[in-house]
């Protein structure tokens, strides 16, 4: 029975998600009460698969049309999607009992538990299909599922419009990952990973066409992971409610990109160029990233770019050709993100809702665990030692050292950027005197909050250690490096912390003013107007082509020959019976006449 | 005796007569008399066609007057139509004249 085992880890969600939608829709307390047991379950199973042998799992013959596809719908448990698998449920299951507390009052509190128990279905699909197609559909019910959570609150506009900027901006980098997949089934007429992996010779036969396809399969982790060009989506998604942004955007979503790159590993590192397009995609939305988070002033937008900058970690670790640092990050980033985000609701639920950064302040007295909590977290991200983000971090800085010395000087001042805007956030929220209404009268969050805030905070402290990490995952070595590293590291990170507190200490507003940074590099204006040109000549052509070959050549056209036909046939309609005989009769001549002689 | 070309000459002005009877001639029931001389023209025709063709058994071949007959009876079946419709129309109109009758020109 234990092949079956990770297919109810799979269905479970979906199941919880059909039965909420059909049947206990109107009472919301059950629907929070399955999905929250769905997920727990989950979580149990998860840990049984993950101590237990590997065991081939159940497989079903979805599409066969042998030699040419075949798709089969089968699960992989390797040692990658056993880690991402705990992860996954682990975090999901503590964001699905926050969210007990955070979203107590909602009214659509049954849709928004049927949306989670889907994103979960969605997100544990990409991690345990075994072929390209089967990923590349839960992939898109991901980018549905993350619509629906996003835009869960859609009466207001700015929600509504950020879920369909999520959803949009995703398609773009499916549409690349998509076309990535037909490159790869088309050489090696193949989709499932194991069976390309072993006809690799195929691709590496010709290095342009391998390039091409394994930078349109990244394509889709850029969509998903959020990474420069396409990161827009993610600060907007902010919208939704927040343990759906801990979930979506610390844990599973954007970490769902680098996962792919992970997976399809021996695709990526065998292209060179390939490898190089990633590595400075990935430097590039970690330091700009940084740099816009400097400036931001709502508290989820920090945490959403600080987000961005860690994933472009990851990707550029994944540039680097080490998987291996690029998931030990993924997995220390998921634990403190997700306390991060968690920490954040917690403060805003007890705020009445209030995000903006400068209305808070002086919440450290007030809310103990949450900033206790927080602290945890924020030592983690910006990798003071001996959190966990200093383990995951050194581990990539290590590794670009090791091979670009122009990456691993951006890679250090982005640990500066991360660790002066984090003490930013916390010296503002946190000290000072309150600044607004709310912040005077905040009080701690109900333990059904803090209790997972708790939790998260273990792993965020311990899992860099060797100990914790080791159990899960392959931590990677740094060889070379030395000390050298390290410190660099830590001092990047101490001037980051010593620079924030000298400029944010006992401030009523921000010292520090780049419009740059505030208006993210005007990226979204820009796309704005691309979009707007765009569309603008898009429509042009289009309003040509149908006024002109549509209407005036189909339409017009065929109306206008009717009509210029029946006027000029209409004088032979003279209404005399003799003339009508006597062309009947020229008629009969002709015909006799073809017939005779013709 | 008169020979086949006589026949067809006869024939040939009936048919003449007629046609210009319908070409010419405005009153319907003056046209529908001509239609018929034009249909007897050809009649005449194809007797005279069954007449001259003697076969080797010294019979005339009698297929194109069997094929008369038939055309008489239709003929009369055509006349009677012919005229019950001549007759509804005055009835409508009180004219038999076709220069009256043009209600589908455009």
């Amino acid at each position: 029975m234990s092949s079956l085992l990770p297919w109810s880890v799979l269905l479970l969600p979906l199941i919880s998600a059909a039965g909420i939608v059909l049947i206990t829709r109107r009472w919301p307390a059950i629907s929070a009460f399955v999905s929250v047991g769905s997920a727990v379950i989950g979580f149990a199973c998860s840990c049984a698969i993950f101590v237990s042998p590997p065991a081939a799992t159940a497989e079903f013959t979805w599409i066969d049309l042998r030699p040419l596809l075949y798709v089969p719908l089968g699960l992989i448990l390797d040692d990658l999607s056993k880690m991402m698998l705990l992860l996954v449920t682990g975090v999901g299951a503590l964001i699905h009992i926050y969210s007990l507390g955070y979203m107590r009052d909602d009214a659509g509190k049954s849709r928004y538990f049927a949306s989670l128990s889907l994103f979960m279905f969605s997100m544990l699909g990409i991690v345990l299909a075994n072929n390209f197609v089967m990923m590349f559909i839960f992939w898109e019910l991901v980018g549905l599922s993350s619509y629906l959570l996003i835009g869960h609150w859609f009466e207001r506009d700015s929600a509504a419009e950020a879920a369909k900027k999520a959803f949009l901006t995703n398609r773009i980098g499916d549409f690349g990952f998509m076309l990535g997949i037909l490159m790869i089934w088309a050489s090696t007429g193949s989709v499932l990973f194991q069976e390309v992996a072993s006809q690799m010779g195929r691709i590496t036969a010709h290095p342009g066409y391998l390039s091409v396809a394994a930078l349109l399969i990244f394509c889709g982790a850029v969509g998903k992971s959020a990474q420069f060009p396409l990161h827009v989506w993610l600060p907007d998604a902010m919208e939704g409610p927040t343990p759906i942004s801990a979930l979506i955007h610390a844990a599973t979503m954007v970490a769902a990109g680098v996962y792919m790159l992970v997976r399809v590993a021996f695709l990526v590192q065998a292209s060179p160029q390939a490898l190089t397009v990633i590595a400075w995609i990935g430097t590039i939305t970690a330091v700009m990233a940084g740099l816009i988070a400097t400036q931001q002033n709502d508290i989820k937008r920090i945490l959403a770019y600080s987000t961005l900058s860690q994933l472009g970690y990851m990707v550029m670790a994944v540039g680097l050709a080490s998987g291996e640092a690029a998931m030990f990050h993924l997995f220390t980033h998921a634990f403190f993100k997700a306390l991060l985000f968690l920490g954040a609701g917690a403060i805003i639920v007890m705020l009445h809702h209030e995000q903006n950064i400068w209305k808070m302040g002086g919440l450290a007295r007030k809310l103990r665990v949450t900033f206790f909590t927080f602290l945890i977290g924020t030592l983690a991200l910006i990798g003071c030692p001996p959190f966990s983000g200093f383990f995951s971090k050194d581990a990539i800085l290590a590794l670009a050292f090791e091979k670009n010395t122009a990456i691993f000087a951006l890679a250090l001042f982005t640990a500066f950027l991360t660790a002066f805007y984090m003490l930013r956030l916390v010296l503002v929220v946190f000290f000072g005197k309150p600044r607004s209404e709310n912040a005077e009268h905040g009080k701690e969050a109900p333990f059904v909050m803090t209790g997972p805030l708790l939790v998260l905070a273990v792993p965020a402290f311990l899992a860099g250690f060797g100990f914790f990490a080791r159990t899960f995952l392959h931590v990677p070595h740094a060889e070379g490096a030395g000390h050298l590293v390290p410190i660099l590291a830590t001092g990047a990170m101490l001037v980051g912390v010593a620079l924030a507190v000298l400029l944010y200490r006992k401030r009523e507003s921000d010292p520090i003013d780049f419009a740059i940074f505030r208006r993210r590099f005007y990226l979204d204006e820009f796309y704005a107007w691309l979009i707007g040109i765009t569309q603008e000549l898009l429509a042009k052509i289009a309003a040509f082509f149908d006024r002109w070959i549509i209407d005036a050549g189909g339409v017009g056209g065929a109306s206008g020959a009717t009509w210029g036909v029946g006027s000029l046939l209409r004088f032979l309609q003279v209404g005399n019976l003799q003339a009508y005989a006597f062309l009947f009769g020229l008629g009969i001549v002709g015909l006799i006449y073809f017939t005779v002689f013709g | 005796m008169a020979n086949l070309g006589d026949y067809l000459l006869v024939s040939g002005l009936l048919f003449t007569i007629g046609f210009a009877g319908v070409m010419l001639r405005r009153n319907i029931i003056i046209i529908f008399m001509s239609l018929e001389l034009m249909l007897n023209a050809a009649n005449l025709s194809l007797v005279a066609f069954s007449r001259y063709r003697v076969g080797t058994d010294g019979f005339p071949n009698y297929n194109a007057q069997v094929f008369v007959f038939f055309i008489i009876t239709v003929a009369a079946a055509e006349v009677a139509v012919g005229l019950a419709i001549i007759v509804a129309l005055y009835r409508a109109r009180q004219t038999t004249h076709v220069e009256d009758i043009s209600s589908l020109k455009f």
